[in-house]
């Protein structure tokens, strides 16, 4: 019985259950007094009542609860929230620790990336050869589901994940400047995650990630998880961004000035900048398609005076720029890791945050490069061009950033090294083909074929899942205490880029021969280079199967890591590998900028002795 | 720089700097009204698309928009509540409790009231939010900023609750100045929406 009543998974799981029922119920009452109920109403009203149950049963609202009722604050308790060293559970729990917090959101998002990617082999299943296995619906569900979760992985992972747990370390703090927001955030994700994969039980949905109206209004019940799925993961992004901003600009070390924060933190200052001004516009326009459906709203049904174009606009005013949050922290990982391997100062710093700061400003005006077929507005077109090509000027100089370091260096071709290589190739294939979806005439021509298909995926796949494993396989030894094995990461590197390029150049190929995206077949003459194209994905499946096997073993077993295996200088590196849950036990002074390699100067920081104060 | 890292980081390890807390927690609530500037911004942009595609406003006829009189006086009514607000927040600096809580009392009544007419004007509105975009643009909007009114009371109560437990004091009233910052913000919402939505 006690496991019920303390807060915990147990009570979480049975809050959410009453949670639901109680929405439904609530409902199922005002039906009986006369109102109209669809079974979208009741999945609404029940998944809120499940979110609010979830947390409550959690004990997510439990301090700031004891505080509006004035009681004095549970500091046992609070203590208690933040965990201890080498308690498990504290990483099942709503724990305030933002290591623990990080690890939460990493582990989490590592597992769906399998998951959608696995979507994405049952896809190339169906692609393998032309003509049908499964029947379109399905077809268009697993697309759906793929594209939306991988979209969710790509937004969170290096954020959520690297981010939360190395940004404090990194200016020298020992927590977020809001724990109980943090462990908030992360724990709004689980009932979203279990929402978007019951859509196949609700009939499944057919309109990919992007949602657009008017199928989006006629699609079925499955349309309502995807909506309320990516509502609850915005609100979730917007809280953990005014806490990383808070964080970035207050929580700063002694000495720590702007100009020696490490780019990471630069780059996530910025993504979260963006977070937060973009993402209530896309939860606005999700809201208005959830209140045409559900309340009978006319936002984007033309017949009754509303415009489904500008659900467009309002959605890709965040989803362009949504892309900068999922590639500027790879770019800030990315940088991060060459100095440490090159033993170099990182090349034009102050110009690659000047790079990051312009590419979050310009990524606000390039939005309807994504519309050139919509029928917008003609004059809209030539404005929108120049935007989205000018942003090529502060992205080449992130890379002229990561060049320019790794020029005459001295260079460690170590795992984390290889992937910054994998990200500059890729993401330059990414780069260029995008050049010719910015252009006009080109994009008329290009849109909706498997040329965006293989450009998305050379920018996302190129850009954010290589920056994340250059992180991992970078950070591995301080968040886990252990080494990776060398060898399976090389494997894995080589075996993921190969299959990689196999798998998405030729599609570039596909897309100029006209081969159309979302669709479940496609001309019988194409069949012989789909095969190809199927086989390479399944490759790049196999290739996690490396990671997974060492990222595991090397966990449980692997060969203890010391504080600063690479000798890097940033903070993080400063602390014992696990660092302790304090982080810093007096708060360090900056003396230095963090990446004087080959500078007199020995150590980056000093630790005072309680002697001398602080 | 210093005073930052002096402060360490992190409430846990012992009392934070009641000043420190202060920046932290007035810089998050200006940041969080920033996205919500945002949420209201692109429901005003979709009132603004809609209305301009529209043939006349209200696109259907039969259909007329509230009277402006008494919304009029509901705008006195939330306009004055933000004053009242502002009242409260240098009483309490000044540590002069019994006014605070009279001033933030005042301005619950005021935004209570206010809602009651609100709910009195949906009531009796002629339309509802299915009668096409003029309905749906009206409701969304006036809806969602009264969440965010209902919202600003439940905090103000909040705040009232520990103002009775003698909890509020001239060192300790961070929470009093995040609530007016967002009662400001909720007030200047409504100003731009009676102007647009309603009078022009």
């Amino acid at each position: 019985m006690e496991r019920w009543r303390r807060p915990g998974l147990a009570r979480a799981v049975l809050g959410g259950v009453v949670g639901f029922a109680v929405g439904v119920l609530l409902l199922l009452g005002a039906g009986q007094l006369g109102a109209e109920l669809k079974p979208g109403h009741l999945l609404a009203l029940g998944y809120i009542g499940l979110v609010l149950g979830w947390l409550a049963g959690l004990g997510a609202f439990r301090f700031w609860l004891a505080w509006a009722l004035g009681r004095p604050a549970d500091r046992a308790d609070e203590a208690a929230a933040h965990g201890r060293a080498g308690d498990w559970t504290r990483y099942f729990r709503f724990t305030t620790d933002h290591k623990v917090i990080g690890l939460q959101y990493l582990v989490t998002f590592i597992a769906l990336f399998l998951l959608a990617g696995s979507l994405a082999m049952v896809m190339r299943l169906e692609l393998a050869q032309p003509g049908q296995l499964f029947d379109r619906d399905t077809y268009n569900t697993i697309m759906s589901t793929h594209g939306t979760l991988m979209i969710f992985v790509a937004l969170n992972a290096i954020v959520g994940g690297l981010g939360n747990y190395f940004v404090p370390l990194m200016i020298g703090a020992r927590d977020m400047a809001f724990p109980r927001v943090n462990a908030l955030s992360y724990w709004l994700v689980p009932p979203a995650l279990l929402l978007i994969l019951a859509n196949p039980l609700l009939g499944g949905y057919d309109t990919g990630w992007t949602g657009y109206p008017p199928l989006s209004e006629q699609a079925n019940l499955g349309e309502e998880a995807f909506l309320l799925a990516f509502i609850t993961l915005g609100v979730s992004s917007i809280i953990s961004a005014v806490n990383f901003l808070v964080t970035v600009s207050r929580l700063r070390t002694a000495g720590m000035s702007p100009m020696r924060l490490p780019i990471f933190v630069w780059s996530l200052a910025v993504t979260t900048a963006i977070v937060l001004i973009a993402t209530s516009v896309v939860a606005s326009a999700l809201t208005m398609v959830l209140f045409d459906r559900l309340l009978g709203t006319a936002f984007f049904r033309p017949s009754q005076g509303g415009d489904p174009i500008l659900y467009q606009h309002l959605f890709w005013f965040y989803s362009h720029p949504a892309v900068y949050v999922m590639a500027v922290p790879a770019f800030g990982a990315i940088l991060e890791v060459v100095p440490v391997f090159a033993r170099k100062p990182l090349f034009a710093y102050r110009l690659a945050v000047l790079s990051f700061l312009g590419i979050g400003l310009l990524s606000f005006m390039v939005w309807a490069h994504h519309m050139f077929v919509s029928g917008m507005a003609e004059f809209f077109h030539i404005p929108i061009m120049i935007t989205t090509e000018l942003i090529s000027v502060p992205t080449g100089i992130v890379f002229f950033s990561a060049i320019g370091t790794i020029w005459l260096g001295r260079i460690r071709f170590a795992t984390p090294m290889l992937w910054v290589f994998g990200f500059l190739w890729s993401f330059l294939i990414g780069g260029i083909t995008g050049v010719y979806l910015a252009d006009v005439p080109t994009d008329l021509a290009l849109t909706d074929t498997y040329f965006v298909v293989a450009h998305f995926h050379y920018t996302i796949v190129g850009g954010m899942i290589f920056g994340l494993f250059a992180g991992i396989y970078y950070w591995f030894p301080k968040f886990t205490g252990r080494l990776m094995d060398e060898r399976l990461g090389r494997l894995h590197f080589w075996w993921f880029t190969l299959a990689f390029n196999a798998a998405f150049l030729p599609m570039f190929w596909l897309g100029i021969q006209g081969m159309r995206r979302r669709v479940a077949d496609y001309p019988a003459e194409l069949g012989a280079v789909n095969l190809w194209v199927s086989i390479a994905a399944f490759m790049i499946g196999l290739s996690m199967l490396v990671f997974l096997y060492n990222a595991i073993r090397s966990w449980a077993r692997g060969p203890v890591a010391a504080a600063n295996p690479w000798r890097a200088r940033t903070l993080e590196w400063q602390v014992s590998s696990p660092p302790p849950v304090e982080n810093f036990e007096h708060p360090p002074v900056v003396e230095s900028g963090p990446y004087e390699y080959g500078a007199p100067v020995s150590a980056p920081a000093i630790q005072p002795s309680p002697a001398t104060g602080h | 720089m210093f005073e930052h890292g002096a402060s360490g980081a992190g409430g846990h390890a012992g009392e934070l700097d009641p000043a420190v807390e202060r920046q932290r927690v007035l810089l998050g609530v200006r940041l969080f009204i920033l996205s919500e500037v945002m949420l209201f911004g692109s429901f005003f942009a979709a009132y603004f698309v809609l209305r301009a595609e529209a043939p006349a406003w209200p696109p259907v006829a039969g259909l007329a928009r509230p009277e402006l009189p008494l919304v009029g006086f509901n705008t006195l009514l939330l306009i004055s509540s933000s004053f009242t607000m502002q009242w409260a927040v240098t009483r309490i600096g000044r540590g002069d409790v019994a006014r605070f809580r009279r001033g933030l009392l005042a301005t619950l009544v005021l935004g209570a009231v206010f809602l009651g007419i609100q709910a009195w004007e949906f009531a009796h509105n002629g339309f509802g939010i299915a009668d096409g975009v003029f309905g749906s643009t009206f409701y969304a909007l006036t809806g969602f900023h009264g969440a965010h009114v209902l919202g600003g009371l439940l905090l103000m109560a909040v705040v009232a609750n520990r103002a009775r437990l003698g909890l509020v004091s001239r060192e300790h009233h961070t929470a009093v100045e995040g609530v007016s910052l967002y009662w400001h913000f909720v007030d200047v919402v409504w100003v731009t929406l009676f102007l647009t939505v309603y009078v022009l």
